[in-house]
């Protein structure tokens, strides 16, 4: 009979050669199964002397492990082997672009006009709106522009037959709120605004935000600061502003704001200055009890400086291959 | 307005160099619009005196002559037809390069040595036209450098002046700001009264003094037709961006731009009776200097003779009685015409005018006088002549009031958030002009005749602080009441449509909210009363019914600039209802064009078709909730292709419209793609609530699939809202899974594949319930559509 020690060198040398789990495990069976070589031996202990059985019995359990031990590493090996093999197969080429929908993006005017909103709204303001399709009391008169005044002159207003027409500027929605909820108040006024010029400089349709505080004690100190921050916060950058007198019929004082840009060049970039009493009055606050001040930027004039924009009319052109840079 | 800065430090001289003062300029509110320099490049350009002048021996048109400047004398070749013996012009000696590029060398013209050239205001950039050599004045000094003699370079500034800011359209009125702002002095207007020397003067009647408070005027007989007017006087002017036209013309224009006040001179030999400033009569015409004739509106003052009118009142005069080049007898008017007779009157013509400009925003009512009697001191200074007594008829109390505001020292620190001193307040009101008388409170403020922008108290803080500067205001942040304020779960914001609409790759467009009638037209099926009155162009005319004409022309044009897939959405306003009562509704539109998705490797490229923008649709519906009680009913829509439209509807309320654009429309548009098309009206379809959350179950749910063969007009949403309810409490969810038409099914059948998901909340289902669902559902779509199982 072959010597133990024989078989289990024959049986390693099996386990080594099977190429798969199929033939380890045919190894397996042919060693350890219930007719098994190794189970033979065991089933033969019965012929032995019994003195001599304890012994023989346990050589043969420990050729048992031995043999069995290196089937289980062997399996391991094959099966990770097999799951490399696998994944190998699996393995893609991460460099080609992924699968379905692209993303679209925000026109450059609304993502403007988004973060002016966010910035104002954070500190406590309230946005309203109001029609465009105006009368010209709200347009007008009530923000202290009679007829004949020449400053209707510089709107260029496009008029309706019967003498409605597009509201020129957001400042409507200051006596549409003020008539409405009275003072204190504190609003934005976000919108479409329109004028009859069209050239390189001037689209009929623009956008306007309209910035309104009335309360108690509000000063052109208060102007000057909380127009200073929102320059700092829309572009993020410390900035140089410069008050300029102005004239607008609805405030007093009035003035326009410019920004110290590249070059040591001032930009104007908006409009503002102290509610006028009359326009107080003409929306029913009392003007010795409240002061308040007023504001209004083009949106699109703070688009082109955010976003290098150099021609006012893309804007309007949609034109995918301009919409697609503001992602 | 233009104006000089030499002519400005004529009456204002602060120790600031030209970019201060033009800094200045625009931190008065007298903004800056631009610096031109007049007469830059004139290095080398001196004053020449023509000794002799004989013809060019080889040139008809050409002359030698001989020329100094102050040195030897030289030939020079000239070409000008004006040149003569005697006469003082500009000489350019080779070496020079002239403003107009053009580099002077020492040359021969037909064998004639040119040793320079005598030069032309055109050549010297001193004009727009010339006829002829530049003639100076007798008495310009020979080789004194041009420059020198004409006060150049000099910079002119363009002020963007504001409407409330009349005063401000003259020289005198720009020095006093600059005087108040600088402490400056300013040399006070210093006009002389001519005496008369002779007795006559023009009969002037004023019968409505309310039109026309202040009336100056004065006869000048026997002037020099055929004077010039001075190289001085007429280079004021072309700083200032006039031509010189004749003594008289220029004259009134000098003292306008000078003190603000418009004149008009008439030719006194051809009006006929007495002047007589009034409304105009029904129907009365006049032809103006530019030869046009006018029909004048009632509310409109002219000036009339016994002839009729002969003018419009501070807007322009006439033809009949305009001075010319023969004219002898000269009567000068400065009149004050009150605003309210001013107002939007020229432009009702189509007119402006630098004298339309300058009364309605406000003339000096205190200037009449002396503007006629400057006028008067020039025109005997440049063309003699003898100058009668000056009429000056004035009623009082129609001349505007300046009554005295109440200024509070609390009140200007409250608005501006500044303490100004009481010596700055005074300091400031009193060199612009104005007078104050202090009492217990602050002052009693009264405005100068020339200022009519000061009416209340918050004019006079703006003065203040205008003139203090906007700088010494400090930046404070207010306190404000902060309550908290809701965040509203009833309607979904718009800014989350957009991130969605964004996220499903489509891009956003701003289009126009006028469009041409005909793309509007299929959205308004009985037109639009929303039509603008003076469109910028026919394209541009009707408020849009629709987002999606625009929208649709926007996608296109990018197909034209060869974009394959386009995907556009747009939220903004519709505009409906009559030009009394219109409605504005906030929509969302979006188009798609070309391949769902876009090209990719691993799949097939598949045009986009309605139910890829029905999925997009959807997603925003179901924004605001489970979109369950929104249906889509098919519908015919001029835009839109029959069979592939529908309306969207919740509640019995239409909210919106979803289909193919209609081949035609797109044709139309010169698009050439199917485009699929939605729009929204935002505020119904975004109409949301809190959620209400439902117990999930912890039990097991069973799918059953049957597959029924139906008519193929049964609409899907029928066929599923039947199966939910045959077994409604425990049917969680029905799907359709397949349809399909094609050989095995009779022709005009379907066989639609539906899953039921069945589960009940409070125990597991046995296959039984399951069985029974189905059986019920299979029992309902039999009664209602006839359906069979299919196999």
């Amino acid at each position: 009979m072959q010597a133990l020690s024989e078989l289990v060198e024959a049986a390693a040398s099996e386990i080594d050669a099977a190429g798969d789990l199929a033939a380890l495990d045919a190894v397996r069976v042919s060693y350890l199964g219930k007719k098994g070589k190794l189970t033979a031996r065991l089933k033969s202990l019965s012929q032995l002397p019994a003195e001599e059985r304890p012994a023989a019995g346990q050589e043969i359990n420990r050729a048992k492990q031995e043999v069995m031990g290196r089937i289980n590493a062997r399996r391991e090996a094959l099966e990770s082997a097999a799951l490399e093999e696998r994944l190998a197969k699996d393995a893609v080429d991460v460099t080609l672009p992924g699968r379905g929908y692209s993303i679209g993006g925000r026109h450059p005017v609304s993502r403007a006009m988004s973060r002016i909103v966010k910035i104002f709204c954070n500190a406590g303001f309230g946005v309203r709106s109001g029609p465009e399709i105006e009368d010209d009391f709200h347009n007008f008169t009530a923000l202290n522009i009679p007829e004949n005044h020449p400053a209707r002159a510089m709107h260029d207003t496009f008029y309706f037959p019967g003498g409605r027409l597009l509201r020129t500027h957001t400042s409507p929605v200051q006596i549409r709120s003020m008539v409405e909820e009275g003072a204190p108040i504190r609003i934005i006024a976000p919108g479409r605004v329109y004028r009859c010029d069209s050239d390189q400089t001037h689209t009929p349709m623009f956008h306007q935000v309209e910035g309104l505080v009335v309360d108690r004690g509000i000063s052109f100190a208060n102007l000057k600061a909380v127009l200073h921050q929102f320059v700092e916060a829309y572009f993020e950058r410390k900035a140089e502003l410069r008050f300029r007198p102005s004239y607008f019929p609805f405030t007093e004082p009035s003035a326009e704001v410019d920004v110290l840009w590249e070059e040591g060049k001032w930009l104007e970039i908006l409009g503002c200055g102290m509610v006028h009493p009359n326009v107080l009055e003409a929306a029913g606050v009392d003007p010795e009890e409240f002061t308040g001040y007023a504001f209004g930027m083009g949106i699109e004039r703070l688009a082109m400086l955010r976003y290098g924009v150099t021609d006012l009319r893309t804007f309007f052109e949609n034109d995918l291959r301009f919409l697609r840079q503001f992602r | 307005m233009k104006i000089a800065e030499s002519w400005l430090r004529e009456w204002v001289d602060p120790d600031l160099d030209s970019e201060a003062l033009g800094h200045q300029l625009t931190m008065l509110g007298l903004e800056v619009d631009g610096v031109d320099t007049e007469g830059a490049g004139l290095d080398g350009v001196v004053v020449a005196e023509v000794l002799g002048v004989r013809k060019h021996p080889d040139a008809d048109r050409l002359t030698v002559c001989k020329v100094s400047a102050g040195g030897e004398e030289i030939d020079v070749v000239c070409g000008a037809p004006n040149v003569t013996t005697g006469m003082k012009s500009p000489l350019a000696v080779p070496g020079i390069t002239l403003p107009n590029g053009v580099r002077l060398r020492k040359s021969k013209i037909r064998g004639i040595v040119s040793n320079g050239m005598l030069c032309s205001a055109v050549e010297l950039g001193l004009g727009e036209e010339s006829d002829g050599i530049l003639e100076l004045p007798d008495d310009a000094p020979a080789g004194m450098p041009l420059t020198e003699y004409l006060g150049l370079p000099d910079r002119v500034f363009d002020l963007d002046l504001t409407p409330n800011r009349g005063d401000c359209f003259s020289v005198l009125g720009v020095a006093r700001d600059v005087a108040a702002l600088t402490g400056s002095p300013l040399k006070p207007p210093d006009v002389a009264p001519v005496p008369a020397s002779i007795d006559d003067t023009l009969p002037v009647e004023i019968p409505l003094p309310e039109g026309c408070p202040s009336f100056a005027g004065r006869l000048i007989r026997n002037i020099d037709p055929t004077a010039r007017s001075p190289l001085w006087l007429v280079e004021r002017l072309r700083r200032s961006g006039l031509r010189g036209i004749s003594p008289v013309v220029d004259i009134t224009n000098y003292v306008m731009l000078e003190l603000g006040q418009p004149l008009h001179a008439y030719d006194a030999a051809r009006v006929q009776g007495a002047i007589r400033p009034r409304l105009a009569k029904p129907g009365e015409k006049v032809t103006l200097l530019d030869e046009k004739e006018v029909v004048v509106n009632e509310d409109t003052l002219v000036i009339a003779d016994d002839s009729g009118a002969i003018g419009l009142a501070g807007i322009m005069g006439g033809l009949s009685t305009a001075v010319s080049g023969t004219t002898t007898d000269v009567f000068f008017e400065a009149a004050f015409w009150p605003q309210a007779f001013m107002a939007g009157r020229a432009r009702s013509y189509g007119m402006h005018t630098d004298a339309s400009l300058r009364f309605e925003r406000g003339v000096d009512f205190d200037g009449q006088g002396r503007a006629v009697e400057r006028a008067t001191e020039l025109l005997l200074e440049i063309a003699g002549g003898e100058a009668g007594p000056l009429v000056h008829q004035v009623a009082e109390t129609h001349l505007p009031q300046r009554k005295p505001i109440s200024l509070r020292r609390s009140r200007v620190s409250l608005l501006l958030g500044l303490d100004v001193e009481d010596g700055v307040v005074t300091g400031v009101l009193e060199r612009l002009g104005l007078t104050l008388e202090a009492n217990e409170s602050g002052w009693e403020v009264v405005a100068p005749s020339y200022r009519f922008d000061i009416t209340s108290e918050v004019d006079l803080i703006e003065e203040i602080v205008r003139i203090h500067g906007y700088d010494s205001v400090p930046e404070t942040t207010e306190i404000a009441a902060s309550p908290l304020l809701t965040v509203t779960e009833s309607v979904v914001d718009l800014e989350t449509v957009s991130a969605t609409l964004v996220a499903r790759d489509y891009e956003e467009a701003i289009t126009y909210a006028f469009i041409d009638e005909s793309s509007n037209a299929p959205y308004a099926p009985d037109g639009s009363e929303l039509v603008l009155s003076n469109p910028i162009s026919s394209e541009m005319s009707v408020m849009r019914s629709s987002l999606l004409p625009g929208l649709v022309a926007s996608a296109s044009a990018n197909i034209a600039r060869q974009q394959d897939r386009v995907r556009l959405f747009e939220i903004g306003k519709s505009f409906h209802g009559t030009l009394e009562a219109s409605e504005e509704v906030v929509r969302i539109a979006a188009v798609s064009c070309g391949t769902a998705l876009p090209e990719q490797w691993g799949l097939r490229a598949i045009a986009v078709d309605f139910f890829d923008l029905k999925a997009d649709l959807l997603a925003l519906l179901k924004l605001a909730g489970d979109a369950s009680d929104v249906t889509f009913r098919s519908i015919e829509h001029p835009a839109l292709q029959p069979g592939q439209s529908a309306a969207i509807v919740r509640d019995d309320h239409e909210i919106g419209i979803i289909g193919k654009l209609h081949p035609q429309v797109a044709k139309q548009l010169e698009l050439k793609r199917d485009a699929f098309v939605f729009e929204l009206d935002a505020l119904q379809a975004l109409a949301s609530a809190a959620p209400v959350a439902d117990p999930v179950s912890r039990f097991p749910v069973i799918r059953r699939d049957l597959a029924v063969i139906v008519g193929e007009d049964v609409s899907g949403e029928d066929l599923v809202r039947t199966v939910a309810s045959a077994a409604p409490d425990l049917t969680r969810d029905v799907r359709i899974f397949d349809i399909y038409q094609g050989p095995g099914i009779e022709a005009g059948l379907k066989s639609v594949a539906i899953s039921l998901i069945l589960q009940e909340t409070s125990r597991t289902l046995t296959d039984n319930d399951a069985d029974a669902a189905q059986a019920a559902a299979v029992q309902k779509l039999r009664e209602t559509f006839g359906a069979e199982l299919r196999d």
